[in-house]
């Protein structure tokens, strides 16, 4: 079956499959926005047991999600995972470190005797929401920006800056995507809480939190779609594939894909029913319309970047030595290969979303929390 | 200089982060089964008591899992980190394996994990037995996957070099995933997590006992422990031995440095202890030890299944031994050297479009491919992994491993005969030996690490061309900031852990 189709197929595929996780991903981020909650949401430290307990049900998943979206990067695109993880090593790590110490900050923060204290492990989960989701997001804006690096003859990466990655700290245009995934993400933790737990003060509490971030998130988001939009981009020749610098590409990306944009058009409005119905209605499922509409939005976001000969990790040291899906992907066996076992993905997916749907019926209380027989984080 | 340096700091910190990585993932694999067998006769019998002891082990395996997770993801992304070249030059391959593993193990675990731990009245008795059971598989799947890429890089299949975009491609993935030397890693793995969770159960049971609380309760679990650590122990001696098997058949210079052989003999002994001779150098006459006991015939009959079967010695593979058909490493490095040549002129000669010379030089570049990454070399002897350090803990591997099998066999046989409580040495054997088990575990990993050095694929590419062009002052203080986190993570893990014993099955959860 996948051996009919053309390599350049296989690679806009696999760019594809990459760029619905990065969706899934950036759905997932809610856990990270509600551990940035924890200090000014929760009245009590019931509320705040609810609120941990809430999220420590589902952090794996994004956890695992991420790494999912680097080991397919690297079947996938294995250029793009060694120029950007070898050469950006610092962004990366970075990254890494916030979320080595979430991993451990559920199980351990309630232990007794847990060494760093109860504080420590919160301050974690602090980092891990806020410093951790603003380094991912200026690490995907540089997919618009661009880096410096360049590529010798055996493809092997040479960063052109001692910063090893964090120089993409000092570009202010990165920080629009950055702020506009913190907002989300903390919008998202939101609407979660008011779907998993039954608590009318914290309810009306979200509610007001709601109100503010949705305005901050909007004006990130505008802010950072004005600037690609309106930004030179990088593109290749689908013949010679030469790297060149077009005027309005991403724009243009959407013109020529209206699949893409009407993907786009459709997330942006399911995010913003979503956020709309929490706001103005009793309903507790807004979380369903606006999972849904994040995930297309930023999966056409991830396209616009990779396709239509759209150069998706530009070099600013040396142009054509930027990556694109052509030349930065697996061989037609491996992609073929994956793609078979990529089949696999509905079943997984239909037994996350029975675990979510058992997990979820009974919603979160305070009796729960008060249950010492029960495992509580 | 600095190059070579910066290479060093990203052995040790890869080094470390999989030391402190695999000090937590053996228990997840052997404790998440033991778990599930508790579990399933809670459910088959209905006796409360084996939900307390399944609840009591889940929370310590909860309690390792967190770390576990935290520690292993780092291990994912410095491939990437400081092994680009790596990555770039097989990542058609070794990619894949991870990407699956993704896809089919990690959620399994993440998914049924928030089940197992939260789900106890939320779904059905038979459900949450189910995900514990998926728990314990997708643990065990992840290995498999995480093991098929190591194995990979201990004996390279499947794949053919692509001299366009100069990097290895995979050709047959069935191959890779079924290759001998990564279905016996994963078997002699897993089984080695089997016997540490086992070792686990048995000794902090034993704790129990030698408090004299929980008496119940821990004769049961060390039970369970003691009958499952039995059967994993005779099963990890048997994939040892496929193993070692298939380290003689594909990676000869391990195997020697193993056994500490610089000669190489028919009917060779394998030795059972030895002490090494510190001023013993490839080539020269000295005795290899200082003082040694030696199982005559056992290494051929093990390593080729013939006592009469030549094993060959350092001396051998770096020198060569023509009379028994070993090529000697100058030759390979000779070969290697040409193999780069090919590359580069195949390069010259497809920009200039002479299609002639492009073709002369794949041929040539084809030949001496299996010798690719000795083209890397400058010395024979650098083929050569540090001796001691592969051939001690060889042995005390080796060594540890039937302390264990004899420790279940006494502690099985004491708790039929209703008489543990009477052998406190016994007790206090199987509580002391919880930390052996671990030091088992990393040294079974130094052997295969360290012992396949310099390479970072077999015979293909060695580590310091593998590694990314970092200065050494990067690695030096990454190294040093993971190396600061997980020790207090591993502190934190180890008080949390004792603090939980401590409380006993009777406490929170």
């Amino acid at each position: 079956m996948f051996e009919l189709l053309s390599l350049l197929q296989l690679q806009q595929l696999w760019w594809i499959i990459v760029s619905l996780l990065g969706g899934v991903f950036a759905f997932l981020l809610f856990v990270q926005g509600g551990q940035t909650l924890l200090f000014s949401l929760p009245a009590n430290e019931t509320e705040k047991t609810m609120l941990v307990n809430s999220l420590g049900r589902k952090w794996e998943l994004g956890f695992t999600t991420l790494v999912l979206f680097g080991g397919a990067l690297f079947a996938a695109f294995p250029l793009f995972y060694a120029t950007s993880f070898g050469g950006a090593y610092w962004v990366w790590l970075a990254i890494l470190f916030c979320f080595i110490i979430q991993a451990v900050s559920y199980e351990y923060r309630k232990r007794p005797d847990n060494f760093l204290g109860t504080k420590t492990y919160e301050r974690f989960l602090y980092l891990n929401g806020s410093l951790g989701v603003l380094l991912l997001g200026i690490a995907i804006s540089t997919f618009f920006s661009g880096a410096q690096f360049h590529l010798d003859e055996n493809r092997f990466v040479f960063w052109d800056n001692p910063l090893r990655g964090l120089e993409a700290l000092w570009n202010p245009f990165n920080y629009l995507l950055a702020f506009t995934l913190f907002f989300l993400s903390r919008i998202g933790a939101g609407l979660y809480f008011i779907n998993n737990i039954d608590h009318d003060a914290l309810h009306v509490k979200i509610k007001t939190m709601l109100r503010s971030h949705t305005l901050l998130f909007l004006l990130f988001f505008v802010s950072f779609m004005g600037w690609i939009l309106t930004k030179e981009g990088f593109a290749y020749d689908p013949l010679t594939k030469a790297v060149m610098i077009v005027p309005y590409h991403y724009l243009n990306n959407f013109a020529q894909m209206p699949w893409v944009l009407a993907l786009f058009g459709l997330g942006v409005c399911l995010v913003v029913f979503g956020v709309s119905r929490a706001l103005f209605s009793t309903s507790k499922t807004s979380i369903k319309p606006f999972g849904v509409g994040v995930i297309f939005t930023v999966t056409a976001l991830f396209l616009t970047v990779g396709l239509n000969y759209t150069v998706f990790y530009p070099s600013l040291s040396d142009l054509q030595s930027s990556l694109h899906i052509e030349n930065a992907s697996g061989s037609f066996y491996t992609l073929t290969t994956m793609s078979y076992l990529g089949l696999m993905i509905p079943f997984v997916v239909a037994y996350i979303a029975y675990a979510w749907y058992a997990m979820n019926r009974v919603k979160i209380t305070e009796a729960e929390m008060n249950d010492s027989s029960q495992h509580h984080y | 200089m600095n190059e070579l340096a910066s290479v060093d700091w990203s052995r040790a910190q890869f080094a470390l982060t999989a030391i402190y990585h695999f000090l937590f993932v053996p228990l997840t694999l052997g404790l998440s089964f033991l778990v599930a067998i508790m579990e399933t006769l809670y459910v088959k019998t209905g006796d409360l008591e084996w939900k307390k002891a399944t609840k009591f082990w889940m929370t310590l395996f909860a309690i390792n899992f967190a770390i576990g997770v935290a520690t292993g993801l780092i291990m994912e992304f410095e491939f990437g980190t400081n092994w680009a070249n790596y990555s770039w030059f097989v990542g058609d391959i070794f990619g894949a394996p991870l990407a699956v593993e993704g896809i089919l193990a990690f959620f399994m675990e993440s998914t049924f994990f928030a089940v197992m731990f939260f789900g106890w009245n939320k779904v059905s008795k038979g459900f949450h037995l189910l995900s514990t059971w998926l728990v314990a598989l997708g643990s065990n799947l992840s290995a498999f996957w995480i093991l098929v890429a190591n194995g990979w890089m201990q004996y390279p299949v499947g794949m053919v070099f692509n001299p366009d975009s100069a990097r290895n491609e995979m050709a047959n993935f069935f191959d890779v995933l079924l290759s001998p030397v990564a279905i016996a890693k994963f078997l002699h793995t897993v089984a080695s997590g089997y016997v540490i969770g086992s070792l686990f159960v048995v000794g902090i049971s034993a704790w129990f006992l030698l408090k004299k609380r929980d008496l119940h309760f821990a004769k049961r679990s060390m039970l369970v422990g003691a009958s499952f650590g039995l059967l994993t122990s005779i099963f990890l001696t048997l994939s040892g031995d496929e193993s070692a098997y298939q380290v003689a058949q594909h990676q000869p210079v391990k195997l020697a440095a193993m056994e500490g052989i610089y000669k190489g003999e028919h009917r060779a002994g394998l030795i059972a202890f030895a002490v090494l001779n510190p001023d013993k150098k490839i080539g020269d006459d000295l005795h290899p030890f200082i003082g040694d006991i030696e199982i005559p015939y056992l290494l051929s009959f093990l390593g080729y299944r013939n006592i009469e079967a030549f094993v060959p010695g350092l001396d051998d593979l770096v020198y060569g031994n023509p009379s028994k058909g070993v090529i000697s490493a100058s030759e390979r490095i000779e070969s290697g050297k040409i193999a780069l040549g090919a590359l580069k002129s195949y390069r010259e000669a497809k920009k200039e479009g002479n299609a002639a010379l492009m073709q002369e030089s794949h041929t040539l570049l084809t030949t001496h491919m299996p010798n690719f990454g000795y083209g890397y070399l400058d010395k024979p002897e650098q083929i050569v992994p540090p001796i001691a350090l592969t051939f001690y803990t060889f042995h005390l591997m080796v060594s540890l491993g039937m302390w264990f099998l004899a420790l279940f066999i006494i502690v099985l046989f004491l708790l039929m005969k209703r008489e543990i409580m009477r052998y406190k040495p016994v007790l206090y054997a199987a509580l002391w030996s919880i930390p052996l088990g671990y030091i088992a575990a990393e040294c079974g990993w130094i052997v295969a690490e360290v012992g396949r050095q310099p390479w970072a694929i077999q015979d293909l590419m060695p580590v310091h061309i593998a590694a990314t062009n970092l200065g050494s002052g990067n690695v030096m203080i990454s190294f040093t900031l993971f190396a600061i986190l997980f020790t207090l993570l591993l502190i934190a893990e180890i008080k949390i852990m004792l603090k939980q014993i401590a409380i006993g099955p009777d406490g929170g959860h």
